[in-house]
């Protein structure tokens, strides 16, 4: 076996590779083989390191230096620098945005510091496509130990003892779940795997399945094993087509070297797994209407009781979890329930993966002990607001959830906290929005989604939805009423209260979130006929300032309406009846003499 | 490749690929002794990838997993190239001139598994780091 003296990781997650890391990976190969390296130095492909703000991320072992944005040209002076010669180059490495300081090593970078990542243990560390790694780093030893020395009732024991909650979304005790299909008489049973990710922003299930794919198929097998279940389903979107050839490629290594299909390492064991595409709609993630969808129907919930593991895929025991919840499976089963009940918090144990977006700074996936503070991962592993513009809230927990405003910054967070403070843990999106977004906006852009993405069953959701979402557009456009706020708040209620499924009990929840913590924004979209934060176009204004003003005439020139009117050298106005707020008067304005408001 | 027949085989499997994958595992780099051997041009032109790929090799073949093998820049002991430094967890660092393949497997066998400086082969260090 060849031993190599250099392991370059270059990360090959959607992220990275959409801001070009194959042609890095390409680069570093050929150059590396010009010099004569390739059988000292090693190039490998790995999953997400969720540092997705400075991809393409390369990060160089043993020497662990880690570089940031890395392009072709770039991996070609690394080669000559690093590679031949042993010298660091400094300026391809992090610098820490406040101190300017060069960090030369992933654990000194704030991104990292606090990050405990369990699900994502293997994500940026081993090449996904190569079985001996995954083997290598203890991969299929908990399969094993549990086949060999554990009885299904001891593992889900374990399972239970260890605290893990499911990580789609609800937050339900995952052994309680186990021991449920397990208690259910059948002679069929199925392991469902939940990788149907819908919510807008949230990427930890593509991740894990594009870096540590045989994480989940093997945590699959322990659950077939634990509930009587030989069968296995993934259900995957279309739309992730790097984690479905990785998935692809793990499934046939793994019957290949016998860790799938019968007889698994002698035990007489048999377990199968298959994929299953989904179209990409949201209301398919919800447990039922996924089964519907497996089974080649309708992507619509049925009414529960009686529960998937009750009666679930072609009418038999059938257990669902999601791809996070399975990532957590092996390291618990290895390292013990103690050990994973010692982190989190009281009622939530283990660790969170969160999809960090919008106004921060770094933005990535982040894993992080549950019952650390929103302040914590926004300011310290997010690295602090875009701009250094005002913070104003969080949105958590996708279309279901709700935003989190600047007071409850401080509070530590797990799946009850969060729901407390009215929002959610979801599947672990968590958008960030600054003084500039508008919360009525805000809502309006999840109730959409909610809308488009309701299957039409439930005459609440179905309708009700619509009829907020017509609400929350004339609001925005200036026609609101103080009894449209009156009747948001009550559809909202009667929508939560009547609809099936989750998707339909918790989509009002942006809106009534967003009403509660800035009530002040919704009452002056619809009294004063004013957007604060400057978003909504029908409520704007713009406003020519006297003393700024040049009379140079250019945005009366610009001005496709001719509503700017004014003599040169003089302060020009703007006809508020003519104007239709195209902004091309403030982006031509040399000057910033122009302002909205 | 045939199937794994059982959980011994498995393990057997896991321990051939462990340390090539495990010498990644950088996060305690700090607690781990680290050879660096000195890879600039003049190391180089001396022979300096023999020896680091000999270190290496030694260091698998003695499964020594708490050893990290770096290349660095120019020291600037030109007259006693191969160089190569060793440093334990919390200690002063040796360093050593005239490494070639054969010294570097020595030196892992008596100085990194034994504990013996090799008080000949030691070149005087002449400057400070700031």
């Amino acid at each position: 076996m060849v031993k190599y003296r250099m392991d370059l990781l270059v990360c090959g997650g959607t992220g990275c590779q959409a801001s070009g890391s194959s042609e890095v990976v390409e680069t570093f190969k050929k150059e590396i083989e010009k010099e004569g390296l390739e059988n000292e130095i090693q190039v490998i492909t790995t999953g997400c390191f969720g540092f997705c703000e400075k991809g393409p991320i390369v990060k160089i072992s043993p020497d662990n230096v880690f570089y940031v944005e890395v392009t072709p040209e770039k991996a070609v002076r690394i080669v000559k620098e690093h590679i031949i010669k042993g010298r660091v180059v400094e300026d391809y490495l992090y610098k820490e945005p406040e101190t300017k300081e060069v960090l030369h090593e992933q654990n000194e970078m704030p991104f990292y510091k606090k990050q405990l990542r369990i699900a994502l243990r293997n994500c940026g560390f081993i090449d996904p496509e190569n079985i001996y790694e995954y083997i290598a780093v203890d991969g299929y030893q908990a399969l094993g130990k549990v086949l060999t020395e554990m009885t299904p009732e001891k593992v889900i024991e374990e399972i239970k003892r260890s605290g893990l909650r499911g990580r789609g979304g609800g937050g339900f005790p995952t052994g309680v779940k186990w021991e449920m299909t397990r208690k259910s008489k059948s002679n069929q049973k199925y392991v469902i795997c939940n990788a149907d990710e819908g919510d807008p922003g949230a990427f930890m299930d593509r991740s894990i399945l594009e870096g540590d794919p045989h994480s989940v198929l093997e945590a699959m097998a322990i659950c077939g094993y634990c509930i009587g279940a030989d069968k296995g389903y993934i259900y995957i979107r279309a739309e992730y087509p790097l984690a479905i050839q990785r998935l692809r490629i793990a499934i046939n290594q793994a019957y290949e070297f016998g860790l799938l299909g019968k007889n698994i390492l002698g035990t007489g064991f048999n377990f199968d797994i298959d994929l299953k595409y989904g179209a990409g709609a949201f209301i398919c993630g919800e447990e039922t209407a996924l089964i519907n969808s497996i089974e080649g129907g309708r992507g619509e919930p049925t009414v529960k009781p009686p529960f998937p593991a009750q009666k679930g895929l072609w009418k038999q025991p059938t257990n669902i979890n999601n791809v996070e919840t399975f990532a957590n499976i092996c390291p618990i089963l290895l390292k013990g329930a103690d050990w994973f009940s010692s982190i989190g918090t009281e009622k939530s144990k283990g660790t969170k993966v969160f999809a960090l977006a919008g106004k921060v700074n770094n933005v990535g996936l982040v894993e992080v002990p549950m019952g650390l503070t929103l302040r914590e991962i926004i300011y310290e592993l997010g690295g602090g607001i875009k701009g250094d513009k005002k913070f104003k809230a969080v949105q958590t927990g996708g279309p279901s959830g709700g935003c989190i405003p600047a007071q409850n910054l401080d509070t530590p967070i797990d799946y009850d906290t969060l729901t407390q403070i009215g929002s959610m843990m979801g599947s672990g999106g968590m958008i960030v929005m600054d003084e500039d977004d508008c919360m009525v906006n805000i809502a309006k852009f999840y109730l959409e989604f909610s809308c488009e993405e309701s299957c039409g069953r439930c005459t609440a959701c179905r309708v009700g939805n619509t009829r907020m979402l017509e609400i929350l557009n004339e609001i925005t456009e200036g026609k609101g009423t103080m009894e449209h706020l009156d009747e948001l708040k009550e559809l909202g209620q009667i929508i939560k209260d009547s609809s099936l499924c989750g998707l339909g009990q918790t989509s009002p929840n942006p809106v009534l979130s967003t009403m509660n913590f800035f009530w002040d924004e919704y009452v002056a979209h619809v009294k004063d006929k004013n957007c604060p934060a400057g978003v909504c176009t029908a409520l704007l204004k713009y406003f020519i300032l006297p003393d700024k003003c040049v009379g140079c005439t250019a945005c009366a020139k610009v001005c496709p309406t001719n509503a700017i009117s004014g003599e040169v050298r003089k302060t020009h106005i703007i006809d508020q009846e003519k104007c239709i707020k195209c902004g091309a008067c403030m982006a031509t304005c040399r000057f910033n003499a122009i302002t909205r408001r | 490749m045939a199937g794994i027949k059982s959980l011994d085989e498995l393990k057997a499997l896991r321990d051939k690929h462990r340390e090539s994958v495990l010498g990644r595992d950088t996060g305690d780099s700090e607690n781990k002794i680290r050879i660096t051997v000195g890879m600039a041009t003049c190391g180089i032109a001396s022979g300096a990838r023999e020896t680091i790929n000999a270190i290496i090799d030694e260091v698998a073949k003695e499964h020594l997993m708490n050893v990290v093998v770096v290349q660095s820049g120019c020291l600037g002991y030109c007259y006693a190239e191969p160089t190569v430094e060793v440093r334990f967890p919390g200690k002063e660092a040796v360093l050593y001139g005239n490494i070639d393949a054969k010294r570097g497997r020595e030196l892992v066998q008596r100085h990194i598994k034994n504990g013996e400086i090799q008080k000949d082969w030691i070149i005087e260090k002449t400057f400070n780091n700031i």
